[in-house]
């Protein structure tokens, strides 16, 4: 390569093509800019004058010099220019490439790619054998030294792996290598033992070591500290950029995003940066991983677990504040026993409802207010779980005596009792051991424990199924019952240390862990681990991606616990019996250091000089350079003036939007427009526009409604009334309509408008299997007024609005939806068909893309293709039936389900 | 042999500016409130213009008696003068003519065909004859010479610039001359001395484009004339601007010159103006002379 300082040329001899540039200064000279002919009567004044300055006979200097320049750039720009051009290695015998191929390459992955790949063509020109092997991925049997050719095709399958090089592996493998090669050993940067091996490898032959001075980032998993979340940042070199760490989680529609973002700045010189997420416990909980923005490797990504879940408890006070001691307020004991795992909200009940917890906490509370008692009800059902306890006011109310309490799981006998007090018979009572079945089975119940008084549940043919503890004479200690998705326990004492002295106890807490209330310490010991099994649920991969795992392999549990990422261990998302367990690529006790190779070793750096291709910046230029030449000849023939005033002009004449907008309005109201919802997708609202104007190209020619053009409508600006059908495309990432677009569609459906919504996904969402478009239906259908739907019926009036129908294809043929009938409807005897809807349905929803299959260009030629031969051509046209059915539904209602009466009326007329 | 349909269509087409050329110039001319410009003397006509006292070489038949049984002495009724002139008017319809730079698309042609009508309009009312230099159109009045002349008019010529005729000139007439005098100047000056030889008074009305006045031109031109014989081919046309300028200063300076010497009226119009303006000056200066 032909080169000048740090620029090289790739095609040098175009440079050649410089020369000629004297020779063209000589020619522009010469050829001035064109005149303009003019007719003008004055003509007869001019006859006779002459110009001041010969000079302007020939082209100016600067305009020539612009035009030198230009042709300069685009010589320059074809001689192929490259900034920095790499010299490419000289050298002979067999070369090894190393790469570490470890997480800490992903992000640049590529590059590494295309530099093995240019090593290998490069080797390969030289005649050199070659032979390509990952440090995370040895091959077992030593380097195959093979040709160029082969070895190409072995690169594909080399792909970077979510952990590092095992240390004892490599030098062990090195180890073992004999014969001689040179290695050029592409290193991640980072710095480890086994980079030792460089000096067995150097007795081999040369090494040359690729390696870019970036940081690696790291991120240490997460940890739940004084109710913040804390997070170790690493990093192996220290530099001056700060990074920004992104928590991401579910948002409440099941769409992971991004829930917060912190900006972090590393102490000078600084390898460890400590980073504080304060979360509500709401998002805290939705949170699945945190990553470093903008570095997509595995060891950048910090997945999270059950242990950074907290659950969130309202201990709900009893009736009005009460003076009296901290330590005989029931709820002491409570905060006591949950604070430390659990999320605790003191508030009243009508405030704690909405906030949604986990778990209600409700003291010595008898009749609740109707609304709360329904609220609470509803909330139970959705999956709560309501824990209450008695005391004096619940034992002395009149709830749950006759009838059982919607909120209690028991009968209560009025009263209760008190045993072993002064002024009764018997001792205080010891629980009995705890009976299988029973959440609290297992448990060790001390011995002091004793139970003065309760509240005593109503014997019932339901209560031996819903007592789970009890005390040493039989009486329900603890009862529960289910209800809805969520369940109601009632402790039959009071839940500080009057009535019992199970609160002062340490079984107190334990039970209430048992019963889910408290969650279980943050890390899960090692004997924990002992004999169980895990399946990977999601993989994380190097990029720092996670890919669902389809494989189910079993991982003993005893080496999940060592947390030592490997290929026996991939990092990911581990499911055990009940719990998720996050393996996290880099491990609480890691750090990133910098490699530390041994003085004088060969290393290439690429981004000291990294080669720059200027081809496209010097043609760019010469573009540049011609456009003013452009506007420098035009004003040196006067002409400038005209040029910018058509510019203007045109500018001028661009059509005012809103003024456009009304115009649309105007047309749409006047005439029949079909219309299709905008989705922001320019591709999917082309061919929606298409599909509606084939159709109204269709029912244009073969009935008597006569539609304009269609129009497509943007749900958040235009008006809706004016459109009989809105055809709505479902694209997997279009917006969700804003709130005022939903009252604007609602109030739309409401006043006889009809939306076709087309997923175009052949209706392969079947239950368990939606696709994207299909969930996103879901979402945008979740803040519409949709009643309920049902496939629709053979006998639906939309089989014979217009054309008799049996299916409603599209580009595919699958089942469509409509607004269910009324149960009631039955055949009558002589009708044909039900009479089932009386009314249009406001939605259609299918699968079966109908605007593709309507597609027609100006000529009325179809767009897409349907189908194959004739029966795409069947399909095709029973799709454009559909469309006019439909479109003849919209337009008459049930007019057509009248029409079975016609015999009747004709018959009496004949009368 | 000419097809006469084609004959036809051509003559459709050619008559086609005259309606409302004529229609255009009898608007202009009903602007123009008459009664201000009658003879204002004494003479033989048939409205009254005075009584006076009867003198000797009255004959006794021409006594208004009803005036008379008034008063003692006699009078005799004086009618206004109503001796006719011939107006006689020389268009340009030279190629030069056809110019026009305005976004209206008027020519200079146009405006003089305009003007020159409503001119002849004016007199023919006010009594006076009307016709064209030359032998085609001899003085007449009455509305029918109007529409003649209209006919005429509508004419283009194809030489690159005018020059008047000045055939036909009656003694004592008056005349009006419209063209741009951007051509050879000799034969203004050949028409301006036989005009005065003969008595003949009247006005030149030059006509120009704003163009025409300005010069707002740049770069390199290659200036046409209208017909296209004359080229002028200049690199830096701004340069030109002076001196064009100037050259037509001069011309104004020597048609003016030449219109005092002749006793005539000189005024330069714009078809940027209104037409009225330029019919208000002609109608003072056909009738200043009076």
């Amino acid at each position: 390569m032909f080169q000048i300082g740090p620029l090289g040329f790739a095609q040098p001899w175009l440079l050649l093509a410089a020369i000629a540039l004297p020779l063209l200064i000589i020619l522009l000279r010469a050829i001035p800019p064109a005149p303009i002919r003019r007719r003008f009567p004055g003509v007869a004044l001019l006859l006779g004058l002459n110009d001041d300055s010969v000079q302007t006979d020939r082209t100016p200097w600067w305009l020539l010099l612009l035009r030198m320049m230009a042709l300069a750039a685009i010589i320059v720009g074809f001689a192929g220019p490259v900034l920095n051009p790499e010299n490419r290695e000289q050298g002979s015998g067999p070369l090894l490439i190393l790469t570490d191929g470890s997480w800490a390459e992903a992000n640049d992955w590529t590059a590494r790619m295309s530099r093995i790949e240019a090593l290998v063509a490069n080797a390969g020109r030289q005649g050199r054998t070659i032979a390509v092997a990952s440090l995370t991925d040895l091959p077992a049997d030593g380097p195959v030294f093979q040709s160029a050719e082969a070895a190409e095709r072995m690169i594909g399958a080399i792909r970077p792996n979510a952990w590092l090089p095992d240390d004892t592996e490599v030098t062990e493998w090195v180890a073992a290598l004999d014969s001689d090669f040179d290695t050029y050993w592409l290193s991640d940067g980072l710095g480890r033992p086994s980079r030792s091996v460089i000096a067995d490898l150097d007795d081999h032959g040369a090494v040359t070591v690729f390696e870019r001075l970036r940081p690696v980032y790291g991120l240490h998993p997460a940890r739940f500290d004084d109710g913040a979340i804390r997070l170790d940042v690493l990093r192996s070199l220290p530099t001056e950029d700060p990074v920004t760490i992104a928590a991401i989680g579910r948002d409440p529609a099941g769409v992971e995003r991004e829930l917060s973002r912190q900006p972090l700045t590393f102490p000078e010189g600084a390898l460890t940066a400590r980073l504080t997420f304060e979360l509500p416990p709401e998002i805290r909980n939705r949170l699945t991983r945190f990553e470093i923005v903008g570095q997509p490797t595995a060891g950048a990504v910090s997945l999270t677990d059950d242990s950074l879940k907290r659950r969130e408890i309202a201990l709900i006070p009893a009736g009005a504040s009460q003076e009296g001691l901290q330590l005989l307020s029931p709820l002491h004991y409570l905060r006591e026993a949950l604070a430390p795992n659990a999320e605790l909200i003191e508030v009243p009940l009508a405030d704690a409802i909405p906030a949604n917890p986990d778990i209600i906490i409700l003291t010595d509370t008898a009749a609740l207010p109707q609304q709360e008692a329904e609220a609470l009800s509803a909330w139970v059902d959705d999956g709560g779980m309501l824990v209450r306890f008695a005391g004096p006011r619940l034992a002395s109310s009149d709830i749950s005596r006759t009838g059982e309490d919607d909120l209690l799981p028991v009968r209560l006998r009025t009263g209760g009792r008190t045993v072993g007090g002064t002024m009764s018979w018997g001792e205080p009572k010891a629980l009995a051991p705890f009976k299988d079945g029973s959440p609290f089975v297992g448990l060790q119940i001390p011995g002091d424990v004793t139970v003065s008084t309760q509240v005593v549940a109503q014997p019932d043919p339901t209560l031996a199924d819903r007592v789970i503890a009890e005390l040493a004479d039989g009486t329900p200690l603890v009862t529960r019952k289910e209800s809805g998705a969520g369940q109601i326990v009632l402790f039959h004492v009071t839940a500080n240390a009057e009535w019992s002295t199970l609160p002062l106890s340490g079984l107190f807490p334990a039970m209430l862990e048992r019963l889910a209330i408290a969650v279980r310490p943050a890390a899960p010991d090692a004997a924990e681990f002992e004999g169980t099994i895990w399946s990977l649920d999601q993989r994380l991969l190097a990029d720092g991606c996670l890919a669902r795992e389809d494989e189910t392999v079993a991982y003993e549990g005893e080496i999940v616990a060592t947390g030592k990422v490997g290929p026996d261990l991939p990092p990911g998302l581990y499911r055990g019996q009940d719990r998720l367990l996050a393996v996290n690529t880099i491990t609480a006790d890691q750090r990133l250091t910098a490699a530390n190779w041994p003085a004088g070793t060969d290393i290439e750096r690429p981004q000291a000089a990294e080669e720059r291709d200027l081809s496209a910046w010097f043609l760019v230029s010469a573009l540049v350079l011609l456009t003013l030449d452009v506007i420098g000849t035009l004003g040196l023939t006067g002409r400038l003036r005209h040029a910018a005033t058509v510019l203007i002009a045109l500018l001028i004449l661009q059509p005012h939007p809103s003024q456009a907008q009304d115009d649309d309005l105007i047309r749409a109201a006047s005439e029949v427009v079909l219309a299709h919802v905008l989705t922001g997708d320019d591709g999917l609202d082309e061919m929606a526009h298409q599909g509606l104007y084939g159709l109204s190209d269709m029912l244009f020619r073969r009935t008597s409604v006569e539609p304009g053009r269609p129009m497509g409508v943007d749900l958040e600006t235009d008006e809706l009334s004016v459109f009989p059908l809105l055809y709505w495309p479902v694209n997997a990432d279009q917006p969700l309509p804003s709130a005022e677009a939903y009252a604007k569609l609602n109030r739309y459906l409401a006043t006889g408008g009809m939306i076709l919504f087309d997923t175009r996904d052949a209706d392969r969402a079947t239950y368990g299997n939606t696709t994207a478009e299909g969930r996103k239906l879901q979402t945008i259908a979740a803040g519409l007024d949709i009643p309920p739907l049902e496939p629709v019926p053979a006998d639906h009036i939309l089989t014979r609005t217009f054309y008799l129908l049996q299916d409603f294809p599209g580009r595919y043929n699958g089942q469509i939806w409509a607004e269910a009938s009324d149960p009631a409807a039955q055949q009558i005897e002589g009708m044909p068909f039900r009479n089932l809807n009386d009314g249009v349905t406001p939605v259609v929803i299918g699968g079966n893309d109908w605007a593709a299959a309507w597609a027609a260009n100006d000529y009325g030629q179809p767009i897409y293709p349907v189908g194959r031969g004739s029966a795409g051509q069947q399909q095709r046209e029973i799709s454009y039936r559909f469309g006019i059915n439909l479109v003849m539904n919209v337009l008459t209602g049930n007019y057509k389900s009248d029409q079975v009466h016609v015999p009747d009326l004709l018959d009496r007329l004949g009368q | 042999m000419t097809d006469p349909l084609a004959l036809r269509a051509e003559a459709e087409h050619l008559a086609s500016p005259m309606p409302t050329l004529l229609a255009e110039a009898e608007h202009l001319a009903t602007t123009v409130i008459l009664g201000e410009h009658g003879r204002r003397r004494a003479g033989l006509g048939d409205t009254f213009w005075q009584y006076r006292p009867a003198q000797d070489h009255d004959e006794a038949r021409l006594i208004d008696w009803r005036r008379s049984a008034r008063s003692d002495s006699t009078f005799v009724q004086d009618k206004e003068w109503q001796i006719a002139q011939s107006v006689l008017l020389w268009i340009d319809r030279s190629a030069s003519m056809g110019f026009t730079s305005l976004k209206s698309g008027e020519t200079k042609g146009h405006r003089a065909r305009v003007l020159a009508l409503a001119t002849s309009i004016l007199m023919v009312r006010g009594g006076e004859r009307v016709g064209l230099t030359g032998l085609r159109l001899p003085p007449r009045r009455g509305a029918q010479q109007i529409e003649q002349m209209a006919s005429i008019l509508a004419e283009d010529e194809t030489t690159e610039y005018g020059s008047p005729a000045t055939d036909g000139m009656l003694p004592h007439s008056r005349a009006l001359f419209i063209s741009d005098f951007l051509g050879d100047l000799s034969g203004v000056e050949d028409a301006l001395l036989r005009a005065a030889d003969r008595g003949v008074g009247g006005a030149l009305l030059q006509i120009l484009d704003p163009q025409e006045e300005e010069f707002p031109f740049d770069g390199r031109t290659i200036f046409e004339s209208m017909g296209g014989n004359l080229k002028h081919e200049t690199l830096r046309a701004r340069d030109l601007k002076a001196e064009y300028l100037e050259r037509l200063a001069e011309r104004k300076d020597r048609l003016a010159h030449l219109a005092r010497t002749a006793g005539w009226q000189f005024h330069t119009h714009h078809t940027m103006q209104s037409a009225m303006s330029a019919l208000l000056w002609l109608f003072g200066a056909l009738e200043r002379k009076r």
